[in-house]
Protein backbone atom coordinates (compact mmCIF):
# COMPACT_ATOMS: atom_id res chain seq x y z
CA UNK A 1 0.00 0.00 0.00
CA UNK A 2 3.03 2.28 -0.36
CA UNK A 3 2.00 3.71 -3.70
CA UNK A 4 -1.53 4.99 -3.09
CA UNK A 5 -3.35 5.76 -6.30
CA UNK A 6 -7.12 5.73 -6.40
CA UNK A 7 -8.45 2.34 -7.45
CA UNK A 8 -10.55 3.89 -10.22
CA UNK A 9 -10.47 7.44 -11.64
CA UNK A 10 -13.58 9.55 -11.07
CA UNK A 11 -14.86 11.94 -13.73
CA UNK A 12 -16.36 15.22 -12.51
CA UNK A 13 -19.72 14.37 -14.06
CA UNK A 14 -19.87 10.98 -12.35
CA UNK A 15 -18.76 12.58 -9.07
CA UNK A 16 -21.60 15.11 -9.30
CA UNK A 17 -24.15 12.41 -10.15
CA UNK A 18 -22.95 10.22 -7.27
CA UNK A 19 -23.33 12.97 -4.70
CA UNK A 20 -26.64 14.02 -6.25
CA UNK A 21 -27.84 10.44 -5.73
CA UNK A 22 -26.46 10.42 -2.17
CA UNK A 23 -28.19 13.74 -1.35
CA UNK A 24 -31.45 12.52 -2.84
CA UNK A 25 -31.55 9.08 -1.20
CA UNK A 26 -30.42 9.95 2.31
CA UNK A 27 -33.62 11.65 3.46
CA UNK A 28 -34.22 10.97 7.12
CA UNK A 29 -30.52 10.29 7.72
CA UNK A 30 -28.05 7.47 7.21
CA UNK A 31 -25.88 9.64 5.00
CA UNK A 32 -22.62 8.00 6.04
CA UNK A 33 -24.01 4.65 4.96
CA UNK A 34 -25.12 6.00 1.60
CA UNK A 35 -21.77 7.64 0.91
CA UNK A 36 -19.85 4.43 1.63
CA UNK A 37 -22.31 2.33 -0.39
CA UNK A 38 -22.08 4.61 -3.43
CA UNK A 39 -18.38 5.54 -3.43
CA UNK A 40 -16.67 2.47 -1.98
CA UNK A 41 -18.96 -0.42 -2.89
CA UNK A 42 -20.51 0.69 -6.18
CA UNK A 43 -17.99 3.08 -7.76
CA UNK A 44 -14.77 1.78 -6.22
CA UNK A 45 -13.25 5.28 -6.10
CA UNK A 46 -12.02 4.85 -2.55
CA UNK A 47 -11.02 1.91 -0.42
CA UNK A 48 -12.35 1.48 3.10
CA UNK A 49 -9.25 2.90 4.75
CA UNK A 50 -9.40 6.07 2.64
CA UNK A 51 -13.11 6.41 3.34
CA UNK A 52 -12.55 5.97 7.07
CA UNK A 53 -9.76 8.53 7.23
CA UNK A 54 -11.89 11.05 5.30
CA UNK A 55 -14.73 10.28 7.71
CA UNK A 56 -12.55 10.87 10.77
CA UNK A 57 -11.16 14.11 9.30
CA UNK A 58 -14.71 15.30 8.53
CA UNK A 59 -15.48 14.88 12.24
CA UNK A 60 -12.34 16.73 13.33
CA UNK A 61 -13.02 19.78 11.14
CA UNK A 62 -15.74 21.97 12.65
CA UNK A 63 -19.05 22.36 10.84
CA UNK A 64 -21.65 19.94 9.54
CA UNK A 65 -20.01 16.53 9.13
CA UNK A 66 -21.53 15.39 5.86
CA UNK A 67 -20.75 18.47 3.75
CA UNK A 68 -17.23 18.26 5.20
CA UNK A 69 -17.05 14.63 4.10
CA UNK A 70 -18.19 15.59 0.59
CA UNK A 71 -15.50 18.30 0.41
CA UNK A 72 -12.80 15.94 1.70
CA UNK A 73 -13.70 13.11 -0.68
CA UNK A 74 -14.25 15.45 -3.65
CA UNK A 75 -10.88 17.12 -3.01
CA UNK A 76 -9.13 13.77 -2.66
CA UNK A 77 -10.57 12.51 -5.96
CA UNK A 78 -10.48 15.66 -8.11
CA UNK A 79 -8.96 18.61 -6.20
CA UNK A 80 -10.70 21.95 -5.64
CA UNK A 81 -13.25 21.51 -8.45
CA UNK A 82 -14.00 18.03 -7.17
CA UNK A 83 -14.71 19.44 -3.71
CA UNK A 84 -17.11 22.04 -5.14
CA UNK A 85 -18.82 19.52 -7.41
CA UNK A 86 -19.30 17.00 -4.59
CA UNK A 87 -20.66 19.66 -2.20
CA UNK A 88 -23.01 21.09 -4.84
CA UNK A 89 -24.24 17.62 -5.79
CA UNK A 90 -24.89 16.75 -2.16
CA UNK A 91 -26.83 19.93 -1.35
CA UNK A 92 -28.80 20.62 -4.53
CA UNK A 93 -31.84 18.36 -4.15
CA UNK A 94 -32.22 18.70 -0.35
CA UNK A 95 -31.92 22.48 -0.63
CA UNK A 96 -34.57 22.70 -3.34
CA UNK A 97 -36.91 20.47 -1.35
CA UNK A 98 -36.33 22.38 1.88
CA UNK A 99 -37.05 25.70 0.16
CA UNK A 100 -40.36 24.27 -1.09
CA UNK A 101 -41.21 22.82 2.33
CA UNK A 102 -40.23 26.13 3.94
CA UNK A 103 -42.51 28.08 1.61
CA UNK A 104 -45.41 25.79 2.49
CA UNK A 105 -44.58 26.04 6.18
CA UNK A 106 -44.54 29.84 6.10
CA UNK A 107 -47.80 29.86 4.11
CA UNK A 108 -49.85 27.46 6.22
CA UNK A 109 -48.68 26.17 9.58
CA UNK A 110 -49.99 23.06 11.26
CA UNK A 111 -51.83 21.69 8.24
CA UNK A 112 -54.02 18.58 8.81
CA UNK A 113 -52.21 15.28 8.34
CA UNK A 114 -49.08 16.78 9.85
CA UNK A 115 -49.10 14.25 12.68
CA UNK A 116 -48.99 11.23 10.36
CA UNK A 117 -46.22 12.77 8.35
CA UNK A 118 -44.25 13.29 11.56
CA UNK A 119 -44.76 9.66 12.60
CA UNK A 120 -43.70 8.39 9.17
CA UNK A 121 -40.64 10.63 9.26
CA UNK A 122 -39.82 9.33 12.75
CA UNK A 123 -40.05 5.75 11.43
CA UNK A 124 -37.75 6.49 8.51
CA UNK A 125 -35.45 8.29 10.93
CA UNK A 126 -35.34 5.30 13.29
CA UNK A 127 -34.47 3.03 10.37
CA UNK A 128 -31.87 5.51 9.12
CA UNK A 129 -30.17 5.41 12.51
CA UNK A 130 -30.07 1.63 12.12
CA UNK A 131 -28.45 2.07 8.69
CA UNK A 132 -25.67 4.16 10.24
CA UNK A 133 -25.04 1.63 13.01
CA UNK A 134 -25.11 -1.22 10.47
CA UNK A 135 -22.53 0.62 8.36
CA UNK A 136 -20.33 0.85 11.45
CA UNK A 137 -20.71 -2.88 12.06
CA UNK A 138 -19.81 -3.68 8.43
CA UNK A 139 -16.78 -1.42 8.63
CA UNK A 140 -15.72 -3.04 11.89
CA UNK A 141 -15.96 -6.55 10.42
CA UNK A 142 -13.82 -5.57 7.42
CA UNK A 143 -11.28 -3.22 9.00
CA UNK A 144 -10.76 -4.23 12.61
CA UNK A 145 -8.84 -7.45 13.04
CA UNK A 146 -6.96 -6.92 16.27
CA UNK A 147 -7.92 -6.56 19.90
CA UNK A 148 -6.39 -3.10 20.43
CA UNK A 149 -8.32 -1.27 17.68
CA UNK A 150 -11.48 -3.19 18.66
CA UNK A 151 -11.16 -1.91 22.23
CA UNK A 152 -10.66 1.65 20.98
CA UNK A 153 -13.78 1.47 18.80
CA UNK A 154 -15.76 -0.05 21.71
CA UNK A 155 -14.57 2.64 24.13
CA UNK A 156 -15.78 5.36 21.73
CA UNK A 157 -19.17 3.68 21.32
CA UNK A 158 -19.62 3.51 25.09
CA UNK A 159 -18.17 6.98 25.76
CA UNK A 160 -20.27 8.88 23.22
CA UNK A 161 -23.28 6.60 22.72
CA UNK A 162 -23.92 5.48 26.30
CA UNK A 163 -22.11 7.86 28.67
CA UNK A 164 -22.70 10.88 26.38
CA UNK A 165 -19.26 12.37 26.91
CA UNK A 166 -18.72 15.33 24.52
CA UNK A 167 -17.12 14.35 21.22
CA UNK A 168 -14.20 16.75 21.59
CA UNK A 169 -13.15 15.24 24.93
CA UNK A 170 -13.44 11.69 23.62
CA UNK A 171 -11.33 12.52 20.57
CA UNK A 172 -8.70 14.28 22.68
CA UNK A 173 -8.19 11.04 24.60
CA UNK A 174 -8.85 8.36 21.98
CA UNK A 175 -6.95 9.80 19.00
CA UNK A 176 -3.57 9.89 20.80
CA UNK A 177 -4.32 6.47 22.30
CA UNK A 178 -5.04 4.98 18.88
CA UNK A 179 -1.97 6.65 17.38
CA UNK A 180 0.25 5.35 20.18
CA UNK A 181 -1.17 1.86 19.72
CA UNK A 182 -0.56 1.96 15.96
CA UNK A 183 3.05 3.07 16.45
CA UNK A 184 3.63 0.50 19.17
CA UNK A 185 2.30 -2.33 16.99
CA UNK A 186 4.51 -1.16 14.12
CA UNK A 187 7.75 -1.45 16.07
CA UNK A 188 9.05 -5.00 15.81
CA UNK B 1 -32.23 44.65 5.16
CA UNK B 2 -28.51 44.84 4.43
CA UNK B 3 -27.89 45.06 8.17
CA UNK B 4 -29.91 41.89 8.75
CA UNK B 5 -28.03 40.05 5.98
CA UNK B 6 -24.73 41.08 7.54
CA UNK B 7 -25.92 39.86 10.94
CA UNK B 8 -26.97 36.54 9.39
CA UNK B 9 -23.59 36.18 7.69
CA UNK B 10 -21.71 36.96 10.91
CA UNK B 11 -23.75 34.71 13.19
CA UNK B 12 -23.75 31.65 10.95
CA UNK B 13 -20.13 31.85 9.83
CA UNK B 14 -19.08 31.99 13.49
CA UNK B 15 -21.33 29.01 14.27
CA UNK B 16 -19.86 27.19 11.27
CA UNK B 17 -16.35 27.38 12.73
CA UNK B 18 -17.40 26.61 16.30
CA UNK B 19 -19.46 23.51 15.52
CA UNK B 20 -16.98 20.86 16.59
CA UNK B 21 -18.52 17.43 16.23
CA UNK B 22 -20.99 18.32 13.51
CA UNK B 23 -23.88 20.68 12.86
CA UNK B 24 -25.90 19.45 15.82
CA UNK B 25 -23.22 20.77 18.17
CA UNK B 26 -24.09 24.30 17.07
CA UNK B 27 -27.84 24.00 17.67
CA UNK B 28 -28.00 25.37 21.24
CA UNK B 29 -25.93 28.43 20.29
CA UNK B 30 -27.93 28.84 17.09
CA UNK B 31 -31.18 28.80 19.06
CA UNK B 32 -29.88 31.48 21.41
CA UNK B 33 -28.73 33.71 18.55
CA UNK B 34 -31.81 33.32 16.36
CA UNK B 35 -34.48 33.40 19.08
CA UNK B 36 -33.16 35.39 22.05
CA UNK B 37 -30.58 37.75 20.60
CA UNK B 38 -31.80 38.68 17.11
CA UNK B 39 -35.50 37.67 17.35
CA UNK B 40 -35.49 36.26 13.82
CA UNK B 41 -37.81 33.40 14.86
CA UNK B 42 -39.83 32.46 17.93
CA UNK B 43 -38.89 29.47 20.08
CA UNK B 44 -41.83 27.50 18.66
CA UNK B 45 -40.81 28.31 15.07
CA UNK B 46 -37.26 27.19 15.81
CA UNK B 47 -38.51 23.78 16.97
CA UNK B 48 -40.77 23.41 13.92
CA UNK B 49 -37.90 24.33 11.60
CA UNK B 50 -35.65 21.86 13.36
CA UNK B 51 -38.17 19.04 12.83
CA UNK B 52 -38.63 19.98 9.15
CA UNK B 53 -34.91 20.21 8.42
CA UNK B 54 -34.02 17.04 10.33
CA UNK B 55 -35.65 14.89 7.66
CA UNK B 56 -33.66 16.57 4.90
CA UNK B 57 -29.97 15.70 4.59
CA UNK B 58 -27.49 16.92 5.69
CA UNK B 59 -29.43 18.20 8.71
CA UNK B 60 -27.90 21.62 9.21
CA UNK B 61 -30.12 23.16 6.53
CA UNK B 62 -32.26 24.63 9.33
CA UNK B 63 -30.11 27.76 8.79
CA UNK B 64 -31.80 28.27 5.40
CA UNK B 65 -35.25 28.37 7.01
CA UNK B 66 -34.09 30.77 9.72
CA UNK B 67 -32.43 33.02 7.15
CA UNK B 68 -35.52 32.88 4.95
CA UNK B 69 -37.73 33.92 7.85
CA UNK B 70 -35.39 36.76 8.84
CA UNK B 71 -34.68 38.25 5.40
CA UNK B 72 -36.46 36.35 2.63
CA UNK B 73 -34.77 34.15 0.01
CA UNK B 74 -31.62 36.31 0.08
CA UNK B 75 -31.42 35.68 3.83
CA UNK B 76 -31.72 31.94 3.25
CA UNK B 77 -28.91 31.96 0.69
CA UNK B 78 -26.64 34.12 2.87
CA UNK B 79 -27.26 31.78 5.81
CA UNK B 80 -26.43 28.77 3.63
CA UNK B 81 -23.15 30.26 2.39
CA UNK B 82 -22.19 31.45 5.88
CA UNK B 83 -22.93 28.08 7.51
CA UNK B 84 -21.15 25.89 4.95
CA UNK B 85 -18.54 28.22 3.40
CA UNK B 86 -15.97 28.65 6.19
CA UNK B 87 -16.06 25.04 7.40
CA UNK B 88 -15.87 23.74 3.81
CA UNK B 89 -12.80 25.86 3.13
CA UNK B 90 -11.20 24.52 6.28
CA UNK B 91 -12.05 20.95 5.21
CA UNK B 92 -10.53 21.67 1.81
CA UNK B 93 -7.32 22.91 3.45
CA UNK B 94 -7.13 19.71 5.49
CA UNK B 95 -7.77 17.64 2.35
CA UNK B 96 -4.88 19.35 0.52
CA UNK B 97 -2.42 18.68 3.30
CA UNK B 98 -3.69 15.10 3.40
CA UNK B 99 -3.43 14.66 -0.36
CA UNK B 100 0.05 16.15 -0.54
CA UNK B 101 1.20 13.63 2.03
CA UNK B 102 0.51 10.97 -0.63
CA UNK B 103 1.97 7.67 0.47
CA UNK B 104 3.99 9.26 3.28
CA UNK B 105 4.57 7.00 6.24
CA UNK B 106 2.92 9.41 8.69
CA UNK B 107 -0.28 9.47 6.62
CA UNK B 108 -0.38 5.68 6.45
CA UNK B 109 0.12 5.53 10.23
CA UNK B 110 -2.54 8.17 10.83
CA UNK B 111 -5.00 6.38 8.53
CA UNK B 112 -4.51 3.17 10.49
CA UNK B 113 -4.97 5.02 13.76
CA UNK B 114 -8.09 6.84 12.52
CA UNK B 115 -9.83 3.67 11.32
CA UNK B 116 -10.99 2.28 14.71
CA UNK B 117 -11.86 5.81 15.87
CA UNK B 118 -14.14 6.28 12.85
CA UNK B 119 -15.76 2.90 13.28
CA UNK B 120 -16.50 3.79 16.90
CA UNK B 121 -17.86 7.21 15.91
CA UNK B 122 -20.17 5.76 13.25
CA UNK B 123 -21.81 3.37 15.70
CA UNK B 124 -21.77 5.87 18.60
CA UNK B 125 -23.42 8.64 16.58
CA UNK B 126 -26.30 6.34 15.68
CA UNK B 127 -26.86 5.46 19.34
CA UNK B 128 -26.44 9.09 20.45
CA UNK B 129 -28.99 10.36 17.91
CA UNK B 130 -31.48 7.71 19.00
CA UNK B 131 -31.04 8.70 22.66
CA UNK B 132 -31.13 12.43 21.89
CA UNK B 133 -34.50 12.37 20.11
CA UNK B 134 -37.89 11.18 21.26
CA UNK B 135 -37.30 7.50 20.74
CA UNK B 136 -40.07 5.23 22.06
CA UNK B 137 -39.84 1.42 22.33
CA UNK B 138 -41.31 1.01 18.84
CA UNK B 139 -38.69 3.33 17.36
CA UNK B 140 -35.92 1.46 19.19
CA UNK B 141 -37.27 -1.81 17.82
CA UNK B 142 -37.23 -0.40 14.27
CA UNK B 143 -33.66 0.82 14.79
CA UNK B 144 -32.50 -2.53 16.17
CA UNK B 145 -34.09 -4.61 13.42
CA UNK B 146 -32.80 -2.25 10.71
CA UNK B 147 -29.31 -2.47 12.16
CA UNK B 148 -29.31 -6.28 12.04
CA UNK B 149 -30.93 -6.53 8.60
CA UNK B 150 -28.58 -4.00 6.97
CA UNK B 151 -25.44 -5.26 8.69
CA UNK B 152 -25.94 -8.88 7.73
CA UNK B 153 -28.04 -8.96 4.53
CA UNK B 154 -27.83 -7.28 1.12
CA UNK B 155 -31.35 -5.79 1.16
CA UNK B 156 -31.60 -2.26 -0.25
CA UNK B 157 -31.49 0.40 2.49
CA UNK B 158 -34.39 2.37 0.96
CA UNK B 159 -36.67 -0.67 1.08
CA UNK B 160 -35.73 -1.29 4.71
CA UNK B 161 -36.25 2.36 5.65
CA UNK B 162 -39.63 2.53 3.90
CA UNK B 163 -40.66 -0.60 5.79
CA UNK B 164 -39.54 1.06 9.04
CA UNK B 165 -41.62 4.15 8.28
CA UNK B 166 -44.70 2.02 7.52
CA UNK B 167 -44.29 -0.15 10.62
CA UNK B 168 -44.03 2.83 12.91
CA UNK B 169 -47.02 4.51 11.27
CA UNK B 170 -49.07 1.33 11.84
CA UNK B 171 -48.09 1.16 15.50
CA UNK B 172 -48.81 4.88 15.75
CA UNK B 173 -45.40 6.05 16.90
Amino acid sequence: MANRTNPRPASLGALFISFLVIGSTSFGGGLTGWIRRELVEKRGWLDDQQFLSCYALSQLVPGATNPNLAVLIGAQLRGAIGALVALAGLMLVPLAILLIIGTFYFAARGAPGGHWLNVALAGAGAAAIGFNIATGIRLARINIRRLGPALIAAAIVVGIGILRIPLLEVLLVMLPTSLALTLWQRTP
Amino acid sequence: MIATLLQIATVFSLLSLLAFGGGAAALPDMQRAAVDVHHWVTGREFLDMFALSRAVPPGSLIVVLIGQKAAGVAGGLVALLAMFGPSSMLAYGVARVWHRAGGAAWRETLEQALAPVSVGLTIASGIAIARGTEHGWAAYAVTAVTTLVLAFTRLHPLAVMATGAMLLTLVGG
